[in-house]
């Protein structure tokens, strides 16, 4: 297969779901099989294409001119391929997931729900192998109006209020802000690629690059960063497998990808390090760290809690590509991979017991761990490694973040980090382990099945394989920091 | 272009093409009027723009291959006869007018069954193709006065159209009434304009009167002449402040006649505008420059952001698109203003896009309101459900309009932001940013309400629009998105106009 079918396949098969989910509106167990294979197809897929960036081929494939200069470019390097390998891994899970939660928990709209999973993984598809910064926004922006009908699923008041918001702030910072970035980069640079080394680098003055660089950093909504946070929180009315594959994984992790991309390809990490606005965005990003954990601190429902250590999270990237050294790069990247598998696990724990028991608020939960081993176990599994316990994947990008700080002598983020991870354990910990302990010693009833049977089967499988995927990460390290390894350079 | 008109058409016919796209509509409007069964008289309006539409494409191309095209009405040698001139400024504006009119056209067979009564549907059609000859024949002359005459024709008949909406809500009337006053002080400070100009250079032909304009061009006269054209054409094209009679024109008239105008007249007056700040007087002169950046600039940026704004807070959908118009005026204008090709070209691609979507838009608010009987937004309440078609449509509109990649909307957008950028001028990017915000606001609501609320029992009795309806509806629905991700064939057209309106057409 040639690289260019093999990019448009990418971007095709989706859509082919997209239409076959589509068709097949009833007859719903053809209609699942259609959107498992088109998942396996796609990881299939982005497996060849990350193998053949691995050895690297030069994979890309271009438009002719749209219109003033502008293309859709599409580029392979490591770090899309390794974002393209997680969604569309994931898409595989979740998709199962889906399948249990939906007719489990008998929702309405399915096929309306399936066909804009599609178009969302279309999305995602487009960020990760995005070859300018013009087919990166456009990319950006199917992924926000493909999720929008997701989050506003229920379309009772609180759902369409939720949606209202997270679809403003997206829209609104990226128009308000990231286009702006975009075309002021067209207007110095003449042309938008995404070059090594960084587009801009010599062609800006320190004050103009922090300017831009704010510009990017806020645009990019979808990264999180505050005080564009509160859409993530908001977006949890959504059914839980949205807030499991897009808010924990494919639309957040596009969001910090975006800024990863524009931090080495854009501005690059020399010109990085030598703008006074760094310094403000990581300051921002520390920030965003810390009070977010606070707030996650004092949410008693599960979900608001992991949104919350979600934005948290999502920053340590940020910080990490605004360190602008190899260590500080490469923990952003890692963190990518090893947030995403352990939140993804962490949101369908919590739609397992949502499905089973009706239960959303964490201080119902206690003891129900004897009742639902499995879930509680993986939960516990993953947030260790969202903490950094070895032996799990989240204790690698946190070494590589905490190294990065101390090369680029910003001692206060290697506390902003410890601080962090206390707080991880403060707000993830207590959840797995009083769902373990007995339940109240006054009552000592556990809350009961809502649904005869518990958690479906279905809910249970893919949450228990990103549970062990997390501790394959932590062994699997090496194959992923060698692969991203020459996006970086060798810089001191 | 797909298909090469011009070898179709027989030698003769080509000599005479720019008159041949005002004379058919023109001869049967009168023709329409005196038939009494009104499908005759819709047949004949087709026919004749459906002419029209095709000898425009054909002048599009004549143009494209051999450059400006003079034709000398009469035999009457310009600059004492009246000359029509085709060049790449104005072939793609009679294009654009005519396609719109061939779509308008077909969507309004379903809806002036409902809008009109029967014994006014020919007499209607008579005034619409008088309306649509008068806007090609302001797109096509050459000449100044000329220009008034057909910016009559077309305004006059305009009112009709409107006032025809009383019959269904009598506050058509009083819309009519207010554009016919504020229409008329645009057209007769057109006019006085053009007067002084005559005093000053004693001609009017336009090609002229720019050649002599930089001799005299320091003089009271030509400086009073200029102020009043420009106001003038200004309140035609609907430049805020002077854009007071439009939110009411729009939502009164019958549906058919708010497509139609939303999506051609202010486009004309537009053109009108361009035609005479940039090919009759030259952006390089001292008071033009001060009026760019001190008057068109800031009112631009006020339109922008003040209706916009305006839009947001209106409960009928029809007067919100319309607010919405007034802003987008505000765009065009802010790229006009940079007095630069890029900023120029940027406009007339944005104005061009404008008019897909807000006729889109316009038909699919039309088609629901066929049988659902208010706009107000809150009926609106889940149509999608019953109207799917109509919606989806509406929808890919909406983002166009708020300038979602993949849509046309988007791609002009840039392109404003890029010239805006090109002359350092951070602030009009400032407003135009907001601006959009503002736009996903309003838009969000109506999507919102569209697509999520949940429909009572008054929306669940929505049909989905006629076929009729959904093909014109679809159209631009579709060219919306295929110009947003290909715009080549419009940017290379805009090109060309700036080029002209720049150098005089000299590459």
């Amino acid at each position: 297969m040639s690289n260019e079918l093999l990019i448009s396949l990418i971007l095709l098969v989706p859509l082919l779901v997209a239409g076959a989910v589509l068709a097949l509106n009833s007859i719903p167990d053809v209609r699942e099989a259609a959107t498992l294979v088109g998942a396996c197809a796609l990881f299939i897929l982005c497996t060849v294409l990350a193998i053949r960036t691995g050895s690297g081929q030069e994979i890309a494939l271009e438009s002719p001119d749209i219109a003033l200069g502008l293309t859709f470019a599409f580029k392979l390097e490591p770090l899309g391929a390794m974002f393209a390998m997680i969604a569309s891994g994931l898409w595989i899970l979740n998709s199962l997931y889906s399948i249990g939660y939906m007719r489990g928990s008998r929702e309405r709209n399915q096929t309306r729900f399936y066909v804009c999973f599609g178009l969302a993984l279309f999305g995602a598809m487009g960020v990760a192998m995005a070859g300018n910064l013009f087919t990166l926004f456009v990319f950006y922006e199917v992924l926000t109006l493909s999720t929008y009908p997701l989050v506003a699923h229920k379309g009772d008041e609180n759902a369409r209020r939720g949606a209202r918001i997270y679809l403003l702030t997206l829209l609104g910072t990226s128009i308000g802000f990231l286009l702006m970035a975009v075309v002021w980069t067209f207007a110095i640079a003449g042309n938008l690629d995404f070059v090594e080394g960084g587009l801009l680098a010599g062609k800006v003055g320190p004050a103009l690059g922090s300017v831009l660089l704010l510009l990017f950093a806020f645009g990019v909504g979808k990264a999180a960063l505050m005080p564009f946070h509160f859409w993530l929180p908001n977006a949890m009315v959504a059914p839980t497998p949205v807030s499991a594959l897009l808010h924990a994984v494919a639309v957040v992790k596009a969001g910090v990808f975006t800024i990863l991309k524009v931090s080495v390809y854009i501005f690059g990490l020399d010109l990085l390090s030598a703008l006074p606005g760094t310094e403000i965005v990581m300051w921002v990003g520390c920030f965003t760290i810390v009070v977010a954990s606070l707030i996650a601190l004092t949410k008693d429902n599960l979900k608001a809690r992991l949104a919350y250590s979600t934005v948290s999270q999502l920053s340590y990237v940020t910080v990490g590509a605004m360190l602008a050294n190899t260590a500080g790069a490469s923990g952003a990247a890692l963190q990518i991979a090893m947030h995403a598998m352990a939140k993804i696990t962490l949101f369908m724990c919590a739609g397992a017991i949502y499905v089973a028991t009706g239960k959303t608020e964490i201080s119902q939960m206690r003891g129900l761990g004897r009742r639902m081993p499995i879930v509680f176990t993986c939960f516990l599994i993953a947030s260790l490694s969202i903490i950094g316990v070895p032996p799990l994947g989240g204790s690698w990008a946190k070494y590589e973040l905490m190294q990065g700080a101390v090369d680029a002598d910003h001692i206060y983020v290697v506390y902003v980090l410890i601080a962090s991870t206390l707080l991880n354990v403060a707000y993830l910990l207590p959840i797995a382990l009083l769902g373990l302990m007995p339940p109240n010693a006054d009552t000592l009833e556990v809350a009961g099945f809502k649904r005869p049977g518990g958690a479906p089967f279905l809910t249970v499988l893919p949450l228990a394989i990103t549970a062990i995927g997390c501790f394959v990460l932590f062994f699997g390290v090496d194959v992923i920091s060698d692969f991203i390894s020459p996006v970086f350079g060798a810089r001191p | 272009m797909l298909i090469d008109v011009l070898s179709l058409l027989p030698e003769s016919w080509v000599r005479h093409l720019p008159v041949l796209v005002v004379l058919g509509p023109m001869l049967l409007s009168p023709i329409c009027a005196a038939m009494p069964k009104w499908r005759i008289a819709w047949a004949l309006a087709l026919f004749g723009i459906i002419t029209s539409s095709v000898f425009a494409f054909a002048l599009l191309q004549d143009v494209m291959a051999h450059g400006r095209i003079s034709y000398a009405l009469g035999g009457w040698a310009p600059p004492l006869g009246i000359e029509f001139a085709a060049d790449m400024l104005n072939a793609p504006v009679l294009v654009l007018v005519s396609v719109i009119g061939v779509l308008a056209t077909i969507f309004a067979m379903p809806t002036i069954v409902q809008d009109i009564n029967e014994e006014k549907r020919s007499l209607f059609l008579s005034a619409y193709l008088l309306c649509f000859a008068g806007l090609m024949g302001v797109a096509i002359t050459g000449d100044a006065f000329n220009l008034f005459v057909f910016l009559e024709i077309s305004s006059i008949s305009t009112y009709v159209l409107v006032a025809i909406g009383g019959s269904r809500d009598r506050r058509a009337f009083t819309a009519a009434y207010n554009y016919l006053i504020m229409g008329s002080l645009g057209a007769t400070f057109y006019v006085i304009g053009i007067g002084f100009l005559y005093a000053a250079t004693g001609t009017l032909n336009m090609a002229d009167m720019a050649s002599r304009i930089p001799e005299v061009a320091d003089s009271k006269t030509i400086h009073a002449g200029f102020a009043f054209i420009v106001a003038g054409l200004a309140l035609k094209a609907a430049m805020f402040p002077l854009h007071q009679w439009l939110p009411n024109a729009y939502t009164y008239s019958p549906s058919f006649v708010t497509v139609f105008l939303s999506a051609t007249a202010t486009k004309v007056a537009f053109y009108a505008l361009v035609r005479l700040l940039f090919s009759v007087f030259s952006p390089e002169l001292e008071f033009q420059q001060v009026v760019f950046t001190w008057v068109l600039a800031p009112m631009a940026a006020v339109a922008a952001i003040a209706c916009s704004f305006q839009a947001v807070f209106q409960t009928n959908i029809k007067r919100m698109l319309a607010y919405s118009s007034v802003a987008q005026v505000g765009y065009m204008l802010m790229g006009l203003s940079l007095a630069s090709a890029a900023g120029l070209s940027a406009s007339m691609f944005h104005m061009i896009n404008h008019a897909l979507m807000k006729g889109a838009l316009f038909m699919a608010v039309a088609g629901v309101v066929m049988s659902l009987g208010s706009s107000q937004l809150k009926d609106f309440a889940g149509v999608a459900r019953k109207a799917p078609w109509t919606a989806t449509a509406l929808g890919i509109s909406a983002l166009s309009l708020v300038g979602v990649p993949l849509t046309a909307g988007f791609l002009s957008k840039v392109a404003l932001f890029q010239a805006a950028l090109m002359q350092d001028w951070w602030w009009a990017v400032v407003v135009l940013a907001i601006s959009s915000v503002l736009a996903v606001l309003y838009v969000g609501r109506m999507l919102e309400t569209v697509f999520f609320k949940t429909p009572g029992p008054a929306q669940l009795q929505v049909k989905e629009a006629p076929l009729m309806l959904l093909i014109p509806l679809w159209v631009l629905a579709l060219g919306s998105i295929y110009f947003g991700l290909d715009a080549s064939f419009i940017t290379s057209l805009t090109d060309g106009a700036a080029n002209v309106a720049f150098s005089g057409g000299q590459p």
